[in-house]
Order: structure tokens, then sequence, then C-alpha cells
């Protein structure tokens, strides 16, 4: 039993790339079987014994991780074709060899690693947060339905990963698109009773350059977040509100919340 | 709003495919049908459409300007997107590259249909009847044209109604996306026969 792990070996097609404006190329490894591993644990054993399939010692490759347990977000890279966390992409479940790539929607930092940082930007720019902070005691928030409570956890779990980006065919280097993540959490936050009150301000900043009207209904954002958030619904239900929120500009009187 | 030109674009490009292109596209369709009642038939049809009142004024408002928006701004937004299917093989991902695809055969067929018959018309006099198509469509070549045209310019209507449904906030939930899903295939399904059986009238 003991020799027959041994010899047992998985291979892996890394596409890499040294710095953030060199050319990328692709790279084999092939290191030994144990049981239970996972794509990380895969890339520790070759930062561990940085040798490539021919035999050739080659710099170990990077990538970035956090958690360990799909809610940081942080190790997304597409593997096999297919964006998603390399910390819950398990050996024994995928097929042979093992095609790691960047997420390459995003700039290449090096490697595997990828630089999401537009995404915190459109997180910034449509103000997906809740200000509770005052100069004196703001007292308690409202009560929100339980009901309410559970369906609008199901959004907050977006660990702006990135999958949905790097799956949208409109979220690309010709157009400046927020893309489905942020525009999600506007729901969310615009859902709370306290985040309520400042709706008319997200409103804005979706529907702003970059925003909602983007979307052109490709729909795979939805089919592939690693946390099953209905992306596509968020985004029909802005599309909602915007079209509400136009027309009372438009028709309705000085003041629109 | 001002610095906001975007969002209304966008909005009034979704709004003309429907209102008033999409319904101009199921007139001139229903009108066409007229064909397979025989030339009498249609003549008569499309002679009632040629004698509106402000005929020239309903062109221009309700065809020529929204038409020449729609294409020109789809054309902006469909060489934007990098379409992915090969990697993400979704139903929905598929409807997106085919909308881009029919939306821009759409344009070069419109652009020589509106030529060879309105454009016609208006600088050598041709007149606009059954038998002026049914030279047209006798060339093979041109008939397989206009099979391919008609074909996309229906898709890209019932397809793009669907979309028109998500942007405006109409359809939200996923049942109700696909039950309009259900619908627009009905909708593509009866143009397309229609239009399709048009031109069959005029060529045979």
């Amino acid at each position: 039993m003991a020799e027959a792990t041994k010899t047992k070996t998985i291979k892996f097609i890394i596409t890499r790339q040294d710095s953030p404006d060199s050319q990328s190329y692709e790279e084999e490894f092939e290191i030994p079987y144990r049981k239970n591993m996972n794509v990380i644990s895969a890339l520790m054993e070759i930062r561990r014994n940085p040798v490539n399939a021919k035999g050739e010692e080659t710099a170990p490759v990077n990538w970035e991780m956090g958690c360990l347990e799909e809610v940081c977000g942080a190790c997304s890279m597409v593997i096999n074709g297919k964006p998603r966390q390399s910390c819950t992409a398990l050996i024994d479940q995928l097929e042979q060899p093992v095609r790691l790539e960047p997420m390459n929607t995003f700039p290449v930092v090096r490697d595997l690693e990828v630089d999401r940082r537009r995404m915190f930007d459109s997180l910034k720019k449509v103000k997906a947060w809740t200000p509770i902070d005052g100069t004196h005691d703001l007292g308690p928030g409202e009560r929100m339905a339980e009901s309410r409570r559970q369906w609008a956890y199901e959004l907050s779990k977006c660990m702006t990963c990135g999958v949905c980006l790097e799956a949208c065919p409109n979220v690309n280097s010709n157009a400046n698109f927020i893309g489905p993540a942020a525009l999600s959490q506007v729901r969310l936050h615009n859902a709370t009773p306290n985040g309520s009150l400042h709706k008319a301000e997200r409103m804005a900043a979706v529907t702003g350059d970059g925003g909602l009207q983007n979307c052109g209904n490709s729909q795979n954002c939805v089919q592939s977040c690693p946390k099953g958030i209905p992306l596509t619904t968020s985004i029909a239900a802005l599309n909602r509100e915007a079209t509400v929120q136009s027309f009372k500009s438009f028709f309705g009187s000085d003041h629109n919340q | 709003m001002a610095d906001n030109r975007e969002f209304f674009y966008r909005r009034l490009h979704s709004l003309l495919g429907v209102i008033p292109i999409g319904l101009f596209l199921m007139q001139h369709l229903t009108v066409n049908f007229f064909s397979t009642y025989g030339p009498e038939a249609f003549n008569n049809a499309a002679g009632f459409m040629e004698n509106l009142p402000l005929r020239l004024g309903l062109e221009i408002f309700v065809i020529y300007l929204p038409l020449l928006f729609h294409a020109i701004y789809g054309v902006f937004i469909a060489f934007t997107a990098e379409p992915n299917t090969i990697r993400y093989g979704f139903f929905r991902n598929w409807m997106f590259l085919v909308q881009r695809i029919t939306g821009i055969l759409t344009l070069i067929f419109i652009a020589w249909h509106v030529w060879e018959t309105r454009l016609a018309n208006a600088i050598y006099g041709t007149e606009i009847n059954f038998d002026l198509m049914a030279s047209i469509l006798s060339d093979p070549i041109m008939f397989w044209f206009y099979i391919i045209g008609v074909v996309s310019a229906v898709f890209h209507f019932a397809n793009g109604l669907w979309s028109f449904f998500v942007t405006w906030g109409l359809t939200i939930s996923p049942k109700s996306q696909l039950v309009m899903t259900y619908i627009t295939i009905a909708i593509f399904a009866v143009f397309t026969y229609m239009g399709i059986s048009s031109l069959i009238a005029f060529a045979s």
C-alpha cells in the first residue's frame, strides 16, 4: 500500500508570469500524491521542492491565500478552466493534469496572484456600507424581520473573490463595468433598515459611469458564484429601483428619496 | 443626470429596440405575410401602409432615427464585450453572444434591404410591390441572404425583448425570467415562420 502511494503523482500545468509586465508561460510540475490534498497543499509541495516536471530547479509558484475555508476569497484562480477558490478545490475531484491559471480579468501580480483592487474601489464608489457612526449616540438600529435577515444574510456572504468578474464578458479592458459583486452589495445595504437611509446616494452611484447599465445579461456571474449569491436577481431588482428612481426624478417633485 | 449619459443612453437603447423598432418589425412581418395570400393581397396591404398620412414623419420618427441610434450604439456595445462561451457555455451566455452576432448581421441586412427598396424608391422611383420582391428573391444568393437577415432580425428582437424585461426591472425573479424565456421563444417561432413563409411566397 505504501509502495503504491509513493509512485502515484499529480500532474500540474501552471500558467506563470514573473512580473506584472512580462509574458506569461506554462510550466509543468509533477508532485507526489498524498491523500486529501487540495490545490493549495499541492502548491505548498511545489514551494517546498521547486523542481518542474523536467527535473529543473525553478522559482516557486506564487499565489495568494488567507482563510483556507472559502470565506476570504483571496486564493481564487482558474482551475481546469473554472474560476474558483483553490482551498476548496480537492485534488481527488479534479481531472489531471490540473491546469492552474490566474484570473486574467485582473492585473496579474505574479504567477497566480492577481490584484483585485478594482473590486474594492467599486465598493467604495457605490458606497457599499452602512454609516452608523455619529458625533453622538445614534441609538440602536431598527429591528429587521427574521425572514428578511435570513435573506439578507445570503447576500452578505460575498467575499469579493472576483469569480463573477472573471466570468463576466462585459468586465474587460475595453469597459469600466464595476461588475456583479458590488451591485449585489448595493442591494444588500439598501435592504437593511439603517442602510436604506442612504439608498438614494447608492442608486446615484450605481447608475453612474461603469454602473448597473453595463450588465449584458449573460448571467455567467450567478452560475459561477461559489457562494450561490443571487447576483442576477440583485441586478434585476436594482434595475427596477433605477427605473422607479429615474421616473421619480424626472416627473416627480423636488425631493425624491 | 448631466454627467450620467451612459445610463440614459443604455436605457434609451433598450427602449427603442422594443418601442418603436420591435413593434415596427412585427407590423412589417405581418404586412409581408399577405404575400402568402397572393400578389394582389400583398400589394393592397403594402399600399395601405404606403398611403398612411404623414408617412415621411412616421418613417423618420418611428423607424429611421430610432434605428440609427439603436444600430450605432449597439455596435459600440457589441464590440466592448469579450465573449467567453467556450469557457462558460451556459444558455444565457450563448444568447448574449448570439444577440451581438445577430445585431451585426441584422444591421448589414437592413442597410442592404433599405437601399434596394426604400432608397431605390426615393432615388430612382422604383415601385415597391410584389414583383420587386419576387425579382430580388429569384436570385438564390439573395434569397438566402434575406432568410439569414430575417431570422437574425427576429432573433435579435425576441431575445432583446427578454433583456428589455430584465433591464427595466419587470422580470426580477429567476422564475419570471424563465417564463419570459419561453414566451420570447414562442415570439421567435411565430415571426420566423411568418417571415420565412413570406420570403418563400415572394420567391415562388
